[in-house]
């Protein structure tokens, strides 16, 4: 099942120009530029592993892309997004975010009953791929990661 | 540069899911022969050229307006020869490979990387800073930003410092020119465990793998940058333009006077001029010589020597007066008492 999660995520993935080209629209919005990871696919999760610190003072999207690209190859069985902070007074929050990356396979999710007090149901989304241990998710092929983080 | 003419699209395109998965790339437009006639009709037109089609270069050169940039660059600097040349050559190969690119032929981005070596005040930096401007007005660079660095903003103070560091420059860098002044300041043979050796690594690595994105121009004295890529071959081989800086003749030091003068409005009277140019023939034969920058310097103590002259003479002042350096002025300098020399003369 298809993730879709930020700016663009119903669109074909898109390729490095495209990357590129909106890191350089960030870039001259003013805007500082992160690079983020994880293998933990929930809705929910919206606190992803930053990839270094974010990029403040860059001028070219080159160097963001050079930094997607760099995750990619440390990470490349990870879901990687990049960000796009607008530190502006009034706003100061994330202004763009979109996904770069995603594992070649994602498994999907299935839905879990609870049975709660007087015969009430909940529902609960599960990942299959949490199934796994962080790092080892997405069919084995998530280089091991020393930093990543346990449960959502 | 950008026509309606170009076919490719420039700015940010996305690939709607319903019309297909990608764009459709221009139609092959290489039946068509392309307007045989004089290129002319659009500005730097990119469209491509069949085989046997003929292109007037003058034009070409007009419409990227390489030849205004280089008589900018006449104007501005002088003398430099070696740099101006290697400008004309780093132009005239982008006019080729944009002409190359049009007959279909390969062209691929040159290595710019260059190192300045020269004596102190021979106007490294100052070109240095004018290169990325020239660079993105040839469209080599894209942004053309200039980030100018020493030894202590690349290395770091603790071992796992130095490598984050140095990548935050660079990146600051992409897009423009890093200029890293006193280049040979990073290696420091005398302490095998400085981070230095770490930092030119980092820098070696980018400036392969980015030579498209940067423009690394190394900065420094030539005997030290002698020593600096002996330790570091690697370093040498990859930067393509080794550019020395001649040191000024005196005529050209006069030059620079006069430029630096007019844009502080003085003048110098007539006597003045002669004396001054006594004042540099003579300061050139002296130790600590630097070149451009004393000139500078000698012509910040002359305006001292002009408004000590003034406020003691008192009395009515117009407009000319401030202006007007004496002979006077000049002859009080230092260079011109013979006998035991004068240390501090050039060093102020």
């Amino acid at each position: 099942m298809r993730i879709t999660q930020g700016t663009f995520s119903y669109l074909p993935d898109l390729t490095d120009d495209e990357i590129s080209a909106q890191i350089q629209y960030a870039v001259d919005q003013g805007w500082a530029i992160a690079v983020e990871f994880t293998d933990d696919p929930h809705p929910r999760n919206a606190l992803w592993e930053m990839w270094g610190l974010p990029m403040f003072d860059i001028a070219d999207a080159s160097a963001g892309l050079h930094e997607v690209t760099a995750c990619r190859a440390a990470y490349p069985q990870h879901y990687i997004k990049v960000v796009a902070y607008d530190a502006s007074l009034g706003r100061q929050t994330t202004a763009l975010s979109f996904m770069v990356s995603r594992p070649a396979h994602e498994p999907g999710f299935r839905l879990d009953r609870q049975e709660a007090v007087d015969r009430r149901i909940r529902y609960t989304l599960h990942s299959y791929a949490a199934d796994q241990p962080a790092g080892e998710r997405y069919a084995g092929h998530g280089v091991s990661a020393n930093g990543a983080r346990g449960g959502a | 540069m950008s026509t309606p003419a170009q076919p490719a699209p420039r700015g940010f395109s996305m690939p709607r899911p319903g019309d297909g998965a990608q764009p459709s790339p221009e139609p092959p437009a290489s039946t068509e022969p392309a307007s045989t006639g004089p290129a002319s009709t659009g500005p730097a037109g990119l469209e491509p050229l069949s085989a046997d089609a003929t292109v007037e270069l003058g034009a070409q050169q007009q419409a990227l307006r390489i030849s205004e940039m280089l008589d900018r660059l006449d104007r501005e600097f002088v003398g430099l020869a070696p740099v101006k040349d290697r400008v004309r050559e780093i132009a005239a190969l982008l006019l080729i490979d944009r002409l190359r690119q049009r007959y279909g032929l390969s062209s691929s981005r040159p290595s710019l990387h260059m190192c300045f070596t020269g004596s102190p005040g021979t106007g490294k930096t100052t070109v240095a800073m004018r290169m990325g401007e020239m660079l993105t007005e040839l469209g080599y660079l894209r942004k053309g930003q200039l980030v100018s660095v020493t030894r202590d903003d690349l290395v770091g103070q603790y071992v796992g410092h130095t490598a984050p560091k140095t990548k935050e420059v660079l990146k600051r860098a992409m897009g423009g020119v890093l200029l890293i002044d006193e280049a040979y300041y990073l290696y420091r043979p005398e302490n095998e465990r400085d981070y230095g050796q770490e930092s030119i690594e980092i820098l070696l690595q980018f400036m392969e793998a980015h030579r498209e994105d940067l423009v690394v121009i190394l900065a420094g004295y030539s005997d030290r940058m002698d020593v600096f890529f002996r330790s570091n071959p690697g370093m040498a081989s990859r930067i393509a333009h080794h550019i020395d800086f001649p040191d000024f003749s005196l005529d050209e030091l006069m030059q620079i006077a006069e430029l630096m003068l007019e844009r502080e409005q003085y003048q110098l009277t007539q006597p003045a001029q002669i004396a001054f140019r006594e004042y540099v023939a003579r300061r050139m034969t002296q130790p600590r010589f630097a070149n451009a920058r004393s000139i500078r310097n000698a012509i910040d103590r002359l305006r001292l020597r002009q408004a000590r002259r003034l406020v003691a003479a008192g009395g009515p002042i117009v407009r000319d007066d401030l202006i007007r350096i004496s002979d006077a002025d000049v002859r009080a300098s230092r260079v011109f008492r013979t006998g035991p020399p004068a240390p501090a003369a050039g060093t102020g």
